[in-house]
């Protein structure tokens, strides 16, 4: 009864999203052992490679893995046809120089999800990009969340003046134009800023442009829990202020800050793939799932090559896991959240 | 209410002019200037690029040339921009209006099949339908716009139905003025599904929750009482108070709807506001820039402006008073 109980509250959903995201961060953290290849290795005879076939054959006196594939040739460069050579069988082994999966280093190669138009293997990319974009999203909620409990503490606790100034701010912070600020912004990082620094201020700039909504509500929480007895009790006991505040009144916010974080990283990890999508964000040779999908703006590469689309797939598998949780998590620790 | 709209409209003013600022200074800190590629082309003498810069005040301190631009936007001129030679006015009028169809057009396909889905699905919670329709309104959410424009291009150029990019057929020109009407609705079909998509499934969860939670409303449980018939309770009393919050949205949606249309614009290829703005802003070319971001500022103030006006007009307790006060 229990266990049908908690399938009909969605509890299959959330504990595949969980898990699903996961087994994403885990594949982002050990991207080097998950990627078969170099992210940046061009195999410059494998332009817009389709996905390479998987064999599955059981071990015999013949093949010395299970799993196999056959190589691609480029049968015509200008068209980028290929052909698949099935007189000859590339052993796939596993757990091998240090990668899950890979190939022998001199043989062809297995594409697990195709290539790009530079023959970098797209999966590996996709690992290695998955470390940018999931980071933006991570770390980006958090700078958000702290500004935001911070500001919104301060003004929903001291009131006054300090919160009057606190909330025109977030007013105007609420009327700017934030995509059109985000391209404006991002188009002026000088070229010769190094991929950490250029990433850091993407991330900065979204965080300044998302922290108001937040504030907002965090000041709201703060101003109902500061008439609350037991911080009335803390102040008659004398508790410094610093105390009741981090003890007493932020713990409060704890519950909404959990949902609106999980519902926030959706829209860090999309900024970013805008950005990086419109050649703003991370440049190459470096990958975030963004920018791998740029190459899908061409509309012949879109119709010929459609394996570029698979970042997106993960992106989209990512804001939707982190939706289905934050709802969940509402549910549960918001208590203003009533709907059924 | 006369005093209220005044305040408001004045508070816009210090605001727009601290966006362009820092837009302006911003764009200054640039590496690059919008002549350097004039100063290569070998068909421009240097006597000619700099004139131009003369035209354009470049070399001038930053705050003389922000006064002067800000001095010309009071009077609603916007300046000249650099890559097209044009007045930035015309080049915005010009975009601006695609991009308010596109968004408009997104808007009314969101709420007309948002709303009734959404009374549909709360009249029946935790049936069939409410699990089926709410779980695409969670991948209607979650699906991001850019990837969602990828797939439907693809569809299209697979199938041949939808044109691919721009807001024009080719021979647009050559067609009758009905043609005309019909070619750009073809063509926005595209661009209108992929940016109404989010904003239906999110109206849709919305309008869903707004029920549920009034559908049990004292006023609704004495309304049955009464003996009102269910259909006349549903519209009058429940609809009528969920309905309060779209109002409000309505408004605030321009704003995700004028950054949500310049990635599609961008991702479709579509002439439009989010486009200008980014062509002006890889060429560097600072009036354009400013121009731009001025239009969707204003388009977003206005907006949230609107929004909050409606808002008063639907709900009776909400007074002007009070709403200052609550700022």
């Amino acid at each position: 009864m229990r266990a049908l109980a908690w399938f009909r509250a969605g509890g299959l959903v959330v504990a595949g999203s969980a898990a699903l995201l996961a087994a994403l961060v885990l594949m982002a953290l050990l991207a080097p052992v998950i990627a078969p290849y170099d992210y940046t290795a061009q195999n410059r005879q494998f332009p817009n490679c389709p996905p390479s076939p998987l064999r599955v054959r059981p071990l015999s006196e013949w093949s010395a893995s299970i799993l196999s594939t056959y190589p691609y040739h480029l049968a015509d460069p200008t068209t980028r046809r290929y052909e698949l050579q099935t007189d000859t069988v590339v052993p796939i082994r596993l757990f091998s120089a240090g990668h899950l999966f890979t190939t022998p280093p001199d043989g062809p190669k297995f594409f697990l999800l195709g290539t790009d138009g530079l023959g970098r293997d797209l999966f590996s990319r996709i690992v290695y990009g998955g470390r940018v974009s999931l980071a933006v999203g991570i770390i980006g909620v958090t700078i958000t969340c702290t500004l935001g409990t911070i500001l919104g503490t301060i003004a929903g606790y001291f009131g006054g003046w300090v919160d009057t100034v606190i909330m025109r701010a977030t007013e105007v912070q609420m009327s700017l134009p934030t995509f059109y600020l985000l391209l404006a912004l991002a188009a002026v990082i000088p070229a010769n800023f190094g991929p950490g620094r250029r990433f850091l201020l993407i991330v900065a700039i979204m965080s300044g442009a998302g922290w108001a909504g937040f504030a907002r509500v965090i000041r709201g929480l703060v101003v109902a829990l500061r008439q609350l007895e037991y911080v009335t009790a803390a102040r008659a006991l004398g508790v410094p202020r610093r105390t009741i505040l981090a003890r007493h009144v932020i713990p409060g916010t704890f519950g909404y800050t959990i949902v609106a974080a999980t519902l926030g990283i959706p829209s860090f990890i999309l900024g970013e793939s805008a950005l990086s999508l419109l050649g703003l964000g991370i440049q190459e040779p470096g990958a975030s799932w963004g920018n791998l999908l740029s190459e899908a703006q061409n509309v012949q590469n879109l119709v010929r090559y459609p394996w570029i689309l698979t970042p997106g797939a993960f992106i989209f598998a990512t804001v939707m896991c982190c939706n289905f949780l934050g709802d969940h998590l509402r549910d549960r620790l918001d208590p203003r959240a009533r709907v059924s | 209410m006369g005093s209220f709209l005044v305040r408001r409209l004045l508070v816009m003013v210090p605001l727009l002019v601290g966006i362009t600022f820092v837009v302006f200074a911003v764009m200054n800190l640039a590496p690059g200037d919008p002549f350097a590629e004039l100063r290569m082309n070998p068909s421009f003498s240097p006597d000619t690029v700099a004139a131009l810069e003369r035209e354009f005040g470049f070399g001038q301190p930053l705050l003389v040339r922000y006064v002067k631009w800000l001095w010309q936007a009071a009077h609603l001129d916007l300046g000249v921009s650099v890559a097209y030679r044009v007045p930035v006015t015309e080049l915005i009028a010009m975009r601006a209006l695609n991009t308010l169809i596109l968004a408009a057009a997104s808007i009314a396909l969101s709420w007309t099949l948002a709303i009734p889905i959404g009374i549909f699905v709360a009249q029946r919670p935790g049936s069939v339908a409410d699990r089926v329709l709410s779980f695409l309104a969670f991948l209607g959410m979650s699906v991001p716009n850019f990837f969602l424009a990828f797939l439907l291009m693809y569809l299209a150029l697979r199938s041949g139905w939808f044109p691919i990019g721009g807001t024009t057929s080719l021979g647009y020109d050559a067609l009758g003025p009905g043609a005309q009407v019909l070619d750009r609705l073809h063509h926005l079909i595209l661009p209108v599904v992929v940016l109404g998509t989010s904003g239906m499934a999110s109206l849709m969860r919305l309008m869903r929750g707004q029920i549920l939670a009034i559908r049990d409303a004292d006023f609704v449980r004495t309304a049955r009482a009464k003996g009102v018939p269910e259909r006349w309770v549903v519209w009058k009393h429940v609809l009528r108070n969920a309905l309060n919050p779209f109002v409000t949205l309505a408004g605030y949606e321009l704003g995700t709807l004028l950054s949500g249309a310049a990635l599609v614009e961008a991702v479709m290829n579509l002439q439009g506001l989010g486009t200008l703005l980014l062509e002006a802003v890889r060429s560097l070319d600072v009036f354009l820039v400013l121009g731009s971001v001025l239009m969707g500022s204003v388009l977003l103030l206005l907006g949230n402006l609107l929004a909050d006006l409606a808002l008063s007009a639907v709900d009776p307790r909400i007074d002007f008073a009070r709403l200052e006060a609550a700022r």
